[in-house]
């Protein structure tokens, strides 16, 4: 088993990936598990970035000295907009939800939370 | 101890997906030329759309619909955490005021910060930005307020309606194009009215990106004061 070479950019998204999993797996706080669920996606976002971008090319607005052969992929720029604005999105429902169960239950523990239930 | 056990496997798991991650991401190269459609974009942005923002020439142009979904998601965000936090009588509860600095900041600093944020927006075909980082720098604006007073609100029968009307500006600008080009979100200023064609570079070019930016950054900063409004606010008893 040998390990793979790949970019540190690959590594560093892969890890925050992993690390926002471990602590959705892990913590019993929902407040960790949606910092956990933020982290997985900022990695995500780093690896889509990441995967656009072509060694010594600038960003990718057309002005002087920067023509079409000198700009990185624009796709995966646009995808990441798109998927930032959606992140926020969610984020901001799951913590109206949370704000609701901290108001009905009184604590923040999944497995309090599961066993008052019913 | 189960959390050992649970910690242990949670991360024997995540080592063998993280291994398996980096497998397949070995086989693609990093910072090598991977564009096919990307290069037929960059090609052809400024004659096509007017503007020297790719992504933005992009995000509104070209795949215009996945931005009219991604409002959809804000706004259903924004009316979905309306719907949960919602109560008969809600109010400020803030009991401490901003210290005088933080007060007389946030007087002298929204106007600028609302000022930057609509410069983002409106020259969204030009430079980095555009709508929806415009608009998250106006809710900014708000935040700040909200923060250093305990007593501000934002007035809020004028914002939904903002929100509304200018989600429904955006929908009527792409069935303008539907009615002229014969699709949805057809860039009629630039393609039919060839509006700005010498002036590209400039602010008066871009086609509909400008006002299309223009629209968004309204909405999301609305959209996004609106949530942090109902997130601030508590339930008053009696």
């Amino acid at each position: 088993m040998s390990l793979p070479h790949i970019s540190a950019f690959y590594f560093a998204s892969i890890a925050l990936v992993l690390i926002g999993l471990y602590a959705v797996l892990v913590k019993k706080n929902i407040l960790k598990m949606l910092i956990g669920l933020s982290i997985m996606e900022t990695g995500v976002n780093l690896l889509l970035i990441s995967i656009g971008y072509i060694s010594g090319r600038s960003a990718p607005i057309l002005s002087e000295g920067i023509g079409p052969n000198q700009a990185v992929d624009p796709i995966p720029q646009a995808l990441v907009l798109t998927a930032i604005v959606i992140g926020v999105a969610t984020t901001a429902m799951a913590l109206s939800a949370v704000i609701v169960l901290y108001k009905r239950y009184g604590t923040l523990n999944v497995e309090e939370i599961r066993r008052l239930r019913g | 101890m189960v959390s050992v056990l649970k910690r242990g496997l949670a991360i024997i798991t995540l080592l063998i997906i993280g291994y398996w991650l980096a497998q397949g991401l070995a086989g693609v190269p990093f910072g090598q030329d991977k564009m096919l459609v990307g290069q037929y974009y960059l090609d052809h942005v400024k004659q096509q759309t007017g503007a020297v923002n790719a992504v933005t020439a992009i995000v509104v142009n070209y795949r215009g619909f996945d931005t009219l979904g991604e409002v959809t998601v804000l706004f259903i965000a924004s009316t979905g955490v309306a719907a949960l936090l919602w109560g008969k009588r809600r109010k400020r509860t803030a009991k401490t005021e901003g210290s005088i600095v933080l007060t007389t900041g946030t007087r002298l600093l929204a106007p600028f910060v609302m000022l930057f944020g609509a410069y983002i927006f409106i020259h969204g075909h030009l430079t980095p930005g555009g709508g929806f980082p415009g608009g998250a720098t106006i809710a900014t604006a708000f935040l700040l307020m909200y923060m250093a007073f305990t007593v501000y609100e934002i007035p809020h029968r004028a914002f939904e309606k903002t929100e509304g009307l200018v989600g429904m500006g955006y929908v009527i600008v792409g069935l303008i194009g539907l009615a002229i080009g014969g699709y949805f979100l057809f860039d009629w200023i630039w393609q039919t009215w060839g509006w700005g064609h010498n002036n590209i570079g400039r602010l008066f070019s871009g086609g509909f990106i400008p006002v299309i930016y223009t629209i968004i950054g309204i909405k999301v900063g609305t959209e996004l004061s609106g949530i942090i409004d109902n997130m601030l606010k508590e339930e008053v008893s009696e």
